[in-house]
């Protein structure tokens, strides 16, 4: 956080700010979460995660390997199981380690700038790719259908209306981008999706290289050139991207070549270190569906499988690389996720069919190096059924991010996880402390931008205030007032009214919050 | 603004640096297009390509069921049935406001336009008039009717917004209907002396001791003769004509309300024409029907200059095929279809007849190349994914006012175009269509979609939204991802895609590549209420679905029809 922010935020706190917490002095707490909470109340606190999503379901019992287990894992899968000789050790840890083609990984974790938290699912797996994957992007229980994601809900509540309004000179850059895949339901909020829709990656690479795709030489391929020319041009986040990534170069040479998955971080590292505040990424890699052949018949530490871990390790490691060499380690964490983990018990075609719980793999200078959780435990005897039970709620690691990485308040993330509450666990190396107590000490009246604008409709008004009289009316073009959404006294927090404006004059209406000497006035176009 | 063919090759170079400036900051370029097709009927194949193509030109928005229907006959069938139109309509404009505003004279849920002027409910039926036209594009029958209503008011438009009476709106928006198909020079002929259009370009102050050359000058320069290079009437010419007109107003005191014609304000001298029109003396009249007689006459020695044809020909050509007449387009279709048209005495539908079965109109070329206007994309949008209204009266025009106002949004105000000239995307050189995409409009075409496959605009108790699992189930085999894509990129876009841009919809059914039966497993359950997994499945399926479309509607291609 950068200290003009800090003391920014300070003097609005003015004399409520306790020179001291829990005995320890305040600027002590110079990367603690609170500090975060309060630079974000101008901002965000900067921390940006990178989501890496491995489609298919990936076979955890494979990628981080109980050593321990070995006679009952042999009993189970001896024809896709690794030989004990060929898997990566870890510094200070025993019975646990990588599989063989992970050694970029490796390193990172010796380097302490790797944790991994074991067999993380949830209650009643299931073991749909489509439904598991909608459970893991929206966070809902597994008999449940959310409709938003869990980043999607936390977005919505920084970038209220969003799009509308947006983008804004305190919000320049798009709340989340995805690249190389479809825009996922982890990113859906409550009506719109918040993440960038790049549903073009070759546009989108064309557009952070300022090029576009070659169309055909007939009137609809000009047509179409024209159309893609503008869509980059006025794609609302189009030049704050292509700026960003214009401001900074890939320094790392470790980045493998026909690698997908290097290919996005590649750019990431870029649009980062060019001064994007995009909070969010997701990246992907595929091929996780390993039913046959996931390994090599001859050396099982190699094959499908084995070829995956390595782009994924590798690309990782090359982009961790590239953040430290740009100076931008430390505002940057990644997460790997997949669906599932893959059954304990291999099938007749070499391979793996859906399981349960697998391990999550966060990495960066954020982290608290080491293992959660304990090595799973695989029966002396194995039946086709029996699956990795789960150690921890991915949940769980999910308000670890956002309460430990981001800084949120234990109100905030409880509202991103729809009302639930989760233990979080040490990932991310922030103090755990509750911050919610001291939300409320930056004084705030903050009117959202109005929903929808242009409005033909009904209009949605949106404020927070710190408790006591508020007034919020309306204004016609001429200034007078045609309706009242709040007049009185309220609680603190936020505060929704909606208004019917069909049948008022087609305009430029002003909409003004006020409470006390503190006002501020925007700008509603009505079209009936 | 005057609209006129413009070889671009005569443009002088100050006018087209000045154009490049003003165009900024995206360059036109300059399409090299040679088509060696003309008139001669097409006698390729008429498949579903054919007969989208066809489709997406002739219709706001394509149901699965046209796509079926229309590529099941053969061209010249499918040609003719598009052309064999109706007037008459389900309903006529209703009283959508009586709920909140109760009208004396006009029950809730009742048509106005038959019921007296009443100055408080001029806006309230002006909105009801509009959003009845923007309902009427919405659910369309499969012919020609509504686009061709929508090139004649393009043409010859007058605003809504500036009548004294919504019943004049009403009366021009039915002579648009009543002849869209029918007769051109009847069609001028009614409208010169239609009372909304009295009331637009001023014909309702023309009389003998103050004439006003409004409607005179328009008639040639933007509606018949138009500033082609052959067009070479004069102003003395538009003086005469503005005399012709002479003494015509408007009665809003009678239901209907009526144009008038009154002979004491009419200019009774002979109106003499210049060599273009062969010296055409028009003897004045001093009877009742002095005005049409007149005016017969008058039309008659326009219709009479064989450049009528060819403007109406390229004004028809640059909105069914393509913006840009190159002087190969000009000899090869312009001209032989306009000496058709004359022909066939000015009627319109052996016209169309003609473009439309031409080898010239399914050229490969001339494809995928139209970016849409705001009303096919939007009411387009409605009739294409099927989208259920309410039946309510207020619900009702609650969402069609949404239609129309959201096209207003993205530069198309239904009944108030910009100006006399029409839209500029349908006649301003060099930009054209292309002027329907501004760094506003796009983004907003996108959004538009967007709400309507995810959220919906709910208003008033209603959502009206797309239901995706309606279109998807009439498609050939929605079971299978690959045949799923297939059909929903022929049905919805007019150029085929590359295998990455396909792979990259394919990421949407079956992320990271997972074999196909999830999907097929998955649509299977979403359709089997009986299923264990149904509720499930049927989110599950309806989420994929979602962002595939909204995949394909956010890429360039469809914006182009």
């Amino acid at each position: 956080m950068k200290r003009r922010l800090f003391l920014k935020a300070a003097t609005a706190a003015g004399s409520m700010l306790p020179v001291t917490l829990n005995g320890l002095s305040v600027r002590a707490y110079a990367n603690s979460p609170l500090m975060h909470l309060l630079g974000r109340r101008t901002g965000n606190n900067g921390n940006v995660l990178v989501l890496i999503q491995l489609n298919g379901g990936n076979d955890g019992l494979n990628t981080v390997i109980p050593l321990d287990q070995y006679t009952n894992l042999t009993k189970a899968r001896s024809n896709v199981l690794i030989q004990d000789t060929k898997v990566l050790k870890l510094n200070g840890v025993t019975g646990t380690g990588l599989h063989p083609a992970m050694t970029g990984l490796q390193g990172l974790y010796n380097n302490g700038l790797v944790n991994i938290v074991q067999d993380v699912g949830y209650p009643n797996p299931n073991f749909s790719h489509f439904r598991s994957t909608d459970i893991w992007m929206s966070g809902s229980d597994a008999k449940e259908s959310w409709s938003s994601g869990w980043m999607g809900r936390y977005l919505d509540a920084e970038f209220p209306g969003f799009p509308d309004g947006f983008p804004n000179t305190g919000a320049p850059d798009p709340p989340a981008i995805q690249i190389g895949g479809m825009v996922s339901l982890a990113t859906m909020g409550t009506s719109v999706n918040m993440a960038m829709a790049i549903t073009d990656p070759s546009n989108f690479y064309g557009l952070v290289n300022g090029t576009t795709d070659p169309v055909p030489d007939t009137p609809a391929g000009r047509e179409l050139e024209f159309l893609r020319i503008m869509a980059n041009q006025t794609n609302q986040y189009g030049t704050s991207i292509k700026n960003a990534a214009g401001k900074a170069t890939t320094l790392s040479t470790k980045y493998p070549t026909g690698n997908t998955l290097a290919d996005q971080l590649k750019i990431v590292a870029r649009l980062i270190k060019g001064g994007l505040k995009t909070q969010v990424y997701m990246v992907s890699i595929g091929g996780f569906d390993t039913h046959s052949q996931q390994v090599d018949n001859s050396d099982h530490s190699l094959g499908a499988h084995a070829t995956l871990l390595q782009r994924v390790s590798d690309a990782i490691n090359a982009f961790q690389d590239d953040l430290t060499l740009m100076g931008i380690q430390d505002k940057v964490a990644g997460l790997t996720f997949s669906e599932f983990g893959r059954r304990i018990m291999s099938n007749g075609s070499v391979g793996t069919d859906h399981g349960a719980a697998a391990p999550m793999i966060a990495f960066g200078t954020g982290v608290q190096k080491g293992i959660i959780g304990r090595n799973p435990v695989i029966p002396d005897t194995v039946t086709v059924a029996d699956n990795v039970p789960m150690q921890y709620d991915f949940r769980q690691i999910y308000v670890s991010a956002l309460q430990d990485w981001f800084g949120l308040s234990k109100t905030e993330v409880k509202a991103a996880m729809g009302g639930r509450d989760f233990n979080t666990l040490p990932v991310f190396k922030a103090s755990r402390m509750g911050i919610e107590d001291f939300a409320d000490l930056v004084s705030r009246l903050h009117l959202y931008d109005v929903y929808p604008n242009p409005v033909s409709g009904e209009a949605t008004f949106k404020f927070f205030t710190d408790g006591g009289n508020v007034e919020l009316y309306l204004f016609d073009p001429l200034g007078n007032r045609t309706h009242t959404m709040a007049s009185g006294k309220h609680s603190m927090g936020e505060h929704e009214v909606r208004v019917d404006l069909y049948g008022l004059r087609p305009g430029n209406y002003f909409y003004q919050l006020s409470q006390g000497n503190r006002k501020y006035t925007k700008v509603v176009v009505v079209a009936n | 603004m005057s609209s006129y063919y413009q070889n671009h090759d005569t443009m002088d170079r100050k006018e087209f640096l000045t154009f490049k400036r003003a165009a900024a900051p995206t360059e036109v370029k300059k399409v090299e297009r040679r088509t060696t097709t003309g008139l001669a009927v097409y006698s390729g194949t008429f498949g579903k390509k054919e007969a989208m193509h066809l489709l997406r030109r002739t219709l706001f928005g394509v149901k699965v069921q046209d796509m079926k229907d229309f590529s099941a006959k053969s061209m010249s069938a499918a040609v003719d049935a598009l052309l064999n139109t109706s007037t008459a309509v389900p309903n006529e404009p209703l009283n959508h406001y009586g709920k909140t505003m109760p009208d004396p004279n006009v029950a809730y849920g009742a048509t106005w336009v038959n019921s007296a002027l009443d100055f408080n409910f001029n806006f309230q039926r002006t909105m009801s008039m509009k959003s009845w036209w923007w309902e009427m594009a919405a659910k369309q029958q499969s012919t020609i009717m509504e686009k061709m209503v929508m090139f004649w008011h393009n043409l010859i438009p007058i605003s809504a917004l500036e009548q004294v009476d919504p019943r004049m709106t009403h009366i021009y928006l039915k002579t648009l209907r009543n002849n869209a198909m029918g007769n051109f020079k009847s069609l001028v002929r009614a409208l010169s002396v239609d009372p909304a259009m009295l009331v637009y370009l001023n014909g309702r102050y023309n009389t003998k001791r103050a004439p006003d050359e409004n409607y005179a000058r328009e008639l040639m320069e933007l509606f018949t003769l138009g500033k082609g290079p052959d067009s070479k009437y004069t102003e003395d010419d538009v003086k005469a004509a503005a005399r012709v007109l002479t003494g015509w107003n408007i009665n809003f005191l009678t239901t209907p309300p009526t144009a008038t014609f009154t002979l004491n304000n009419h200019d009774t001298t002979n109106k003499q024409f210049s060599a273009f029109f062969n010296n055409t003396l028009i003897t004045g009249r001093s009877t009742a029907t002095a005005g049409t007689d007149e005016l017969d006459d008058m039309l008659n020695m326009i219709f009479a200059q064989t450049e009528v044809a060819k403007f109406i020909c390229r004004k028809l050509y640059k909105y069914f095929v393509y913006y840009d007449i190159t002087p190969d387009v000009e000899t090869n279709i312009i001209t032989p279809l306009a000496d058709h048209f004359r022909n066939n005495n000015y009627n319109i539908k052996p016209l169309l007849d003609k473009l439309l079965k031409s080898e010239h109109f399914f050229d490969p070329l001339n494809m995928g190349c139209v970016i849409k206007d705001p009303t096919t994309h939007i009411a387009g949008f409605c009739r294409q994914w099927e989208t259920d209204f309410p039946t309510d009266t207020e619900q009702l025009y609650n969402i069609t006012g949404y239609g129309r106002a959201f096209g207003q949004a993205i530069l198309q105000d239904i009944l108030d175009p910009p100006s006399v000239s029409g839209w500029p995307a349908w006649h301003q050189s060099p930009q054209f269509l292309r002027s329907w995409i501004s760094s506003d409009s796009l983004p907003k075409r996108n959004q538009f979609t967007d709400l309507m496959l995810f959220t919906g605009y709910r208003r008033g108790g209603y959502t009206f939204i797309a239901d995706v699992f309606k279109v998807t189930r009439q498609f050939s085999n929605p079971a299978d991802a690959d045949t799923l894509i297939a059909d929903a990129v022929a049905f919805v876009l007019p150029l085929e895609l590359n295998i990455t841009e396909i792979a990259t919809l394919r990421n949407n059914l079956l992320p990271g590549g997972i074999p196909a039966y999830n999907w097929s497993d998955e649509w299977t359950q979403a359709n089997d209420p009986g299923h264990s997994s149904h509720a499930t499945a049927l989110a599950s399926a309806k989420l994929k679905l979602q962002l595939l479309y909204k995949s394909i509607m956010n890429l360039s291609e469809y914006q182009l029809s």
